[in-house]
């Protein structure tokens, strides 16, 4: 009977390797050839916390939430390397749906209220601007609270 | 609560109550978020991550789920029982190199842990005994929307959680299941399963994660990919694949025990011999002749009632519970002396093997001549 301990080198020996491990540290090793040239000429800077393309490249990590803005078109082909999709399909946190279904109501108002005006339906625009108002100020409400529990 | 009444009892994981716990040791499953627009513990500076964690920690402590908690920052805590932490897979060991400015928050059952500042701002993760996916799935679903409703997360509607590595964007989720499988390390066909289940694009590792041996025949198995698939589907996926080595594992077991039954008994024998002699083991040497105890318990070799016994000591000897245990510092050879005294009083309640009535070699076939 042959017992296999797999130590690390023996499961090297065996050829059982760890995927992640390595499949990982080949993405960012390739970073190193083709794509790294395309950051590089990039060289940008996350404006809302200072880290750098070349930052990313040491370690393979990013800054801040807002790095992946700042490196979004370089980190497209990264991610689709790397998982099943480039578009995220599971949970919403509950806020960010609402900013969400709060920023396209305000987008639909401000279409409404244009079209009233042109259309010199002003008593419609009067109504309107007053939802827009109303919405604002609610969001600035909420802005506020989550300011206050980030700090 | 202190950190010597946390760790006063086995973490709840280690027994073996959950569903499939004959060969699925635990199973866990945890999510990786950050607060929006704040440097990753990474990149922060040393006051950022202090003023988060200040900022985090009772949020977390203040959750229903940890009513009865164990928090504190990293540095309040010494060096030994951080050890302990990562021995009951509480904490990660990137997370026990972590001092000021890092933190963890456990609930009195160990069942669910927060690190703050690890490698994203926070890690939530709830751990079982058995085959659970997708019961745990719930409670760290239910978890993260109790913290969501005071902190910001990062998210971006096209690309999910945003965290500080690529591989974790999107759900921020790795399920996984510690699977002890000694049936197929014995027969050989450990190597395929590794192979098969890397192509379904699911890892295979250690014991303690990325980077470490399978000690014990145990392997962990967990999600690869976080970014264009549902918590769900990806936990349906993990649940599924970990039913099919189950059954391989079974499988294996079975066709060793009619082809080669003395080379089985054979370990198991050895493995308890050993054990119950031995005056100074490694951790090693133990966990993985604790393994083929293990395996016969399963085997009905030895009493179901052995089972608390031998998975508590999968945990009692590594390193630093011989250590704890103690209460004073050892030396590697101490520690060696110390594990094997406390493995052959543990063993000592469970009579040898009795493999007297059990099928010959042959089989049951006649021996010609």
């Amino acid at each position: 009977m042959l017992k296999v301990d797999l130590c690390e080198s023996c499961a090297k020996e065996k050829g059982v390797q760890e995927a992640a491990g390595f499949s990982l540290a080949n993405l960012l090793a390739g970073l190193g050839t083709g794509e790294e040239s395309r950051i590089e000429a990039a060289g940008v800077q996350c404006p809302v916390c200072g880290f750098t393309q070349a930052d990313f490249k040491k370690t393979g990590r990013l800054g801040c939430s807002g790095c992946w803005e700042a490196f979004e078109a370089s980190l497209g082909s990264l991610l689709r390397a790397m998982h099943k999709g480039d578009h995220h399909v599971g949970k919403v946190p509950v806020r960010a749906a609402h900013t969400l279904a709060v920023s396209n109501k305000m987008q639909e108002l401000t279409e409404q209220l244009e079209k009233a005006v042109r259309e010199e339906k002003y008593e419609d625009a009067a109504q309107i601007r007053d939802q827009i108002h109303e919405l604002e100020a609610k969001r600035k409400k909420s802005a506020d609270t989550t300011t206050r529990s980030a700090e | 609560m202190k950190i010597d009444d946390l760790l006063k009892s086995p973490s709840e994981w280690v027994k073996a109550e959950g569903p499939n716990s004959k060969i699925i040791m635990s199973s866990r499953v945890r999510f990786a978020r950050n607060i929006r627009d704040h440097p990753f513990p990474g990149w922060a500076k040393k006051a950022e991550r202090q003023k988060l964690l200040e900022m985090i920690q009772p949020v977390v402590e203040s959750l229903p789920e940890m009513a009865d908690h164990f928090g504190d920052s990293m540095d309040n805590i010494s060096a030994i029982h951080k050890q302990v932490l990562v021995e009951r897979h509480l904490i990660s060991r990137e997370h026990a190199a972590k001092n000021v400015g890092s933190g963890v928050v456990i609930n009195d059952r160990e069942t669910i842990s927060v690190m703050v500042n690890e490698e994203d701002h926070l890690r939530s993760q709830v751990i079982k005994s058995g085959l659970q996916l997708k019961a745990i799935y719930k409670i760290i679903d239910r978890v993260d929307t109790e913290l969501e409703e005071q902190l910001d997360f990062a998210f971006s509607p096209k690309l999910g959680y945003l965290t500080a590595c690529p591989t974790n964007v999107g759900t921020g989720m790795r399920g996984s299941a510690m699977l002890h499988l000694p049936g197929m390390v014995l027969s050989d066909q450990i190597n395929q399963v590794v192979q098969a289940v890397n192509k379904l694009g699911l890892a295979v590792r250690g014991l303690y994660g990325e980077g470490t041996e399978a000690l014990g025949n145990v392997f962990q198995i967990s999600n690869q990919t976080t970014l264009g698939e549902k918590e769900a589907e990806v936990i349906e996926r993990l649940n599924k694949v970990i039913l099919q080595i189950i059954e391989h594992e079974e499988n294996a077991r079975v066709t060793l025990l009619e082809k080669k039954p003395k080379l089985v008994y054979d370990q198991i024998g050895r493995g308890y011999g050993i054990l119950t002699n031995a005056h100074t083991i490694s951790s090693k040497e133990a966990l993985n002749l604790l393994s083929l105890v293990r395996m016969g318990v399963d085997l009905e070799i030895f009493p179901g009632s052995a089972r608390p016994t031998v998975d508590e000591l999968f945990i009692l000897s590594q390193p630093a519970h011989v250590q704890r245990a103690a209460a004073r510092k050892l030396t590697a050879e101490e520690r060696d002396i110390l594990r094997a005294e406390l493995i052959r009083t543990h063993l000592a309640a469970i009579s040898k093997p009795n493999l007297s009535d059990r099928p010959r070699t042959d089989g049951g076939r006649a021996e010609p001549g």
